[in-house]
């Protein structure tokens, strides 16, 4: 019986090493609740506005930064004025767009069409595309939304924005912030999921992103103290950067925010000198 | 119990029949996916129908589609039971298949020990299939009652491959209690043939199970046979054959074998420890070996397979495999390194022990610290994380969230470089073990030491090259560019090396007889924590393979938007796997009282009528 008890202790120690370290050695990231639909009012948005919506959507619901980003798993798009053209005049090229558009437009919903040297499915001879259609499965962006990222592609690439904005639909869906459990979520207390989840760096440069939309805060610590941050997150149209417009920064951080989170927030902007 | 066997006799044996389990495998999985063809082709008229429009899109749920009961949650429900159902799944599968082997070896060798082990092995998990079909019971209650519209679109695609699984676990059971109940009565001559034909069938009809229920959960991985709303075809061939099946089916089918070797080796090293005298020690100290090898074996190529299922996921979809290795889940497979390097080291330090039992093993014993620290530096590579979580501070000081030079050892080519390594020592552990008790005693033994420390030596050099190689010099497309090449390398060093000793310690001398049962008390807990560490490993693995789902029943086609459509915290999926763990364990410790319970005899005076 004795021996038995060693062992039974033995393992069940073991377990509890495993469970201490996986919940004490290890990061506890929480991850991105599922999307939830939420009405966006297109029609009185405007086209800077609609622009972030498509950067929202690019680095967030679309997924697309996992993989066209600087580790280049998938082809650059800074540079999408000049490639577009290049890929519309290329022999290989056999889909139906006869503008830049409709090429980025094409290359969203139907990926496959042009697959650019290098960056196809293995075995497949640049013949078929890794990349899922992003108005259909997982992704499932709707024909606003899809328009939405074309604005913002050709708005980053330096090119005219030839897109829209739609009118006839007002419901699209974003990623939402809460579960829909009905429950409490955890604080999040790691600071890059916080920017991620309120996807700051949509119009802010922090560290390596550049949003413009919004003032550069990768050195706000220099020059401005905590009152003045924790006010600009709580109430960001009490005072305006000179050179930027009012209302393009969400008013609602204070409920989207547990104290302990806006206080990281704090440390961490305060910290950026 | 003899104590005078010879090991390299016990070694090319268990080589031989890890070749058998191999080719067992092979004829399964594919002679299996033959039957399915068959099948399907009886299928094509029912997509015929369908084409006509007999099949529905897949469900579309809202939250008060999922009911709760007394409580309970489902979610926590299902996965404790489903992983309780598949160990206890992984282990009686994996039984029958070396049991077969391990009977087949005893048949030809004409040694009794063989047959008795068999017999011993076979005898400890037959209460762990009916656990199995209960823990499947309660998996499918729990699936009907908490996630209803998901079981009942699952029936629509596979009821018809629901059903011939239901009459194949009949035919399992019959046959299961025929090999059981049957063992003493079928010995010798033909009745000897036909016993091992009942254990073939017993392992095909086992494996064509599995392969049944692994179509099932990879169709909600990589949906086949339905169109984008969901809409089946009718051809069950196709949602079965989807594109992840085989490569979890060659995981499983490896991971079941390894998996049963440690569980086996637990309940030999337990025996051990309780045995009340030294034939007792001798025996299970041999059966306990005999465990740790089979589990060893099967675990050499386990990370290749699993190398192989992570490459099928990415191919399949390039999100799903983005969020496997560079999402959410990149730490689980730090915690997945301490599991992986706990595995290596535990069989590794039970083998290092067990060289105690020859007289002739110190010869190799000064070698065992270098291969220690090796083993411990390739944990150590394979455990560095890639992005690190630092404040603003570190950051800065740091130049970015990657060191120049150590960043690299967290991505892939530094894991597959340390895996190599941690399996070619492995398996120096071994060759070691295995020459421990031998003299070689042909002319040409040093030229051939000397060859094979070439073969050892190019190989760890290849395998470094490919790894620095491709880690720091190319850019990330050709980052995994070195796993193919590294991977033959190991497979050449261990191929060519076994081939190699075999003929230089063909006709060796042995240094004395074996001393079964000279193994210390600690080597004894190695195979404990072998056992343990699986069963944990296996779990957490689990979680992951299903969490790459996310918010999908079915990726892309059926949406969860159950109030737990979200993806727990590590920590949480760890506390869970914890908790399932213990209540495996302590079902397989009454499986293995329930074994020992059988043979127990008491003689109550005056009770019984003279």
């Amino acid at each position: 019986m004795r021996q038995f008890l060693k062992v039974v202790a033995f393992m069940v120690v073991t377990v509890g090493l495993f469970a201490g370290y996986s919940n004490l050695g290890i990061p506890q990231i929480q991850p991105a609740p599922p999307p939830t639909e939420e009405k966006i009012d297109l029609s009185a948005m405007t086209m800077d506005q609609f622009v972030a919506l498509g950067e929202r959507l690019f680095s967030g619901k679309g997924t697309c930064t996992l993989c066209h980003n600087a580790l280049g798993r998938a082809p650059e798009l800074g540079e999408i004025a000049i490639s577009s053209q290049a890929r519309l005049d290329d022999p290989r090229y056999a889909g139906s767009a006869s503008d830049i558009e409709g090429y980025i437009r094409e290359s969203l919903v139907d990926p496959s069409a042009f697959v650019v040297v290098g960056f196809g499915k293995a075995g497949s001879n640049d013949t078929e595309s890794p990349m899922p259609s992003v108005n259909s499965g997982s992704i499932g962006m709707s024909d606003p939304e899809t328009a939405a990222v074309i604005a913002y592609l050709q708005d980053n690439g330096g090119l005219e924005i030839t897109v829209e904005i739609p009118t006839d639909l007002g419901e699209a869906e974003d990623e939402g912030e809460a579960t829909n459990s009905g429950e409490p979520r955890e604080p999040i207390t790691d600071i890059q999921e916080l920017v991620d989840n309120h996807a700051c760096e949509a119009c802010h440069t922090i560290t390596d992103a550049a949003g413009d939309i919004g003032p550069d805060l990768s050195k706000i610590g220099a020059t401005q103290d905590r009152d003045y941050i924790r006010q600009a997150l709580l109430d960001p149209n009490a005072v305006i950067a000179e050179g930027y417009e009012e209302g393009f920064m969400p008013d609602d951080l204070g409920q989207q925010m547990y104290a302990t989170e806006l206080e990281i927030m704090v440390d961490f902007l305060s910290n950026l000198k | 119990m003899k104590g005078t066997g010879s090991l390299r006799n016990v070694s090319n044996k268990l080589i031989y029949g890890l070749f058998i389990t191999l080719v067992i495998g092979l004829v399964s999985v594919f002679g299996g996916a033959d039957l399915f063809a068959a099948y399907a082709a009886g299928t094509e008229a029912a997509a015929d129908a369908a084409s006509t429009g007999g099949y529905g899109p897949a469900p579309v749920t809202t939250a008060a589609d999922y009911p709760s009961y007394a409580g309970v949650n489902g979610r926590l429900a299902i996965w404790i039971f489903a992983q309780l159902h598949l160990w206890f799944a992984a282990f009686v599968l994996a039984v029958p298949i070396f049991v077969f082997i391990i009977e087949v070896i005893g048949m030809r060798t004409r040694d009794k020990r063989y047959d008795d082990m068999a017999y011993e092995f076979i005898k400890v998990s037959i209460t762990a299939y009916s656990l199995t079909a209960i823990l499947g019971g309660l998996l499918l209650f729990s699936l009907i009652l908490f996630y209803p519209d998901l079981f009942s679109y699952l029936s629509v695609i596979f009821g018809e491959s629901m059903f011939y699984y239901a009459l194949l676990f009949f035919g399992e059971s019959a046959v299961l209690y025929l090999y059981y109940y049957g063992w003493h009565w079928l010995q010798g001559g033909l009745k000897k043939w036909i016993h091992l034909t009942l254990g073939l069938t017993l392992n095909a009809v086992g494996t064509t199970l599995m392969l049944l229920a692994n179509a099932w959960l990879t169709f909600m991985m990589s949906p086949a046979g339905v169109d984008p709303a969901g809409v089946f075809s009718g051809d069950t061939w196709a949602a079965i054959h989807n594109f992840l099946w085989n490569p979890i089916n060659i995981h499983r089918f490896v991971a079941n074998i390894a998996y049963g070797g440690s569980i086996v080796g637990a309940y030999a090293a337990f025996k051990f420890l309780t045995a009340r005298n030294d034939q007792e020690k001798a025996h299970y100290d041999w059966m306990g070996y005999n465990a740790n090898f089979i589990a060893i074996c099967a675990l050499l190529p386990l990370p290749f397979a699993g190398y192989y299922l992570a490459a099928e996921i990415y191919a399949y979809s390039q999100q799903m495999g983005i969020t496997l290795m560079g999402g959410i889940f990149a730490w689980l497979f730090i915690i997945q390194a301490v599991l992986i390097g706990t595995l290596f080291l535990s069989a590794n330090y039970y083998l290092w022990c067990g060289m105690g039992r020859s007289d002739g093993a110190k010869r190799y014993t000064k070698y065992i610290k270098y291969i220690a620290i090796v083993l411990v530096g390739a944990f150590l590579v394979w455990f560095t994380p890639h992005t690190l979580v630092l404040t603003n501070s570190e950051l800065k000081s740091l130049g970015g969230p990657h060191h120049s030079i150590l960043g690299p050892l967290g991505i892939m080519p530094a894991k597959n470089t340390a895996v190599n390594i941690m399996i070619t020592f492995t398996f120096l552990s071994f060759l070691f073990y295995r020459r421990s008790n031998k003299v070689a005693t042909v002319s040409w033994e040093k030229t051939g030491n000397i060859i094979q420390v070439a073969l050892f030596s190019a190989g760890i050099v290849n395998i470094l090259f490919l790894g620095i190689y491709h880690g720091y010099f190319t850019n990330t497309v050709y980052k995994v560019a070195a796993s193919i090449p590294q991977v033959m390398t190991t497979f050449t060093v261990i191929v060519g090396s076994l081939i190699l000793d075999s003929f230089i310690y063909r006709g060796a001398k042995d240094v004395g007889p074996l001393h079964w049962g000279r193994i210390p008390d600690r080597a004894q807990y190695a195979l404990f924590l072998l056992a343990v560490a699986f069963t944990w490993l296996m779990g957490l693995m689990g979680y992951i393979r299903s969490g790459i789902r996310q918010h999908w029943h079915v990726v892309d086609i059926m949406r969860d938007n159950s109030p737990d459509a979200y993806t727990p915290t590590l920590g949480y999926a760890a506390n869970v796997v914890s908790i399932a763990t213990i209540m495996f364990l302590a079902m397989v410790i009454f499986v293995f009282w329930i074994a020992q319970v059988s043979t127990k005899k008491s003689l109550p005076a005056g009770y019984w009528k003279e």
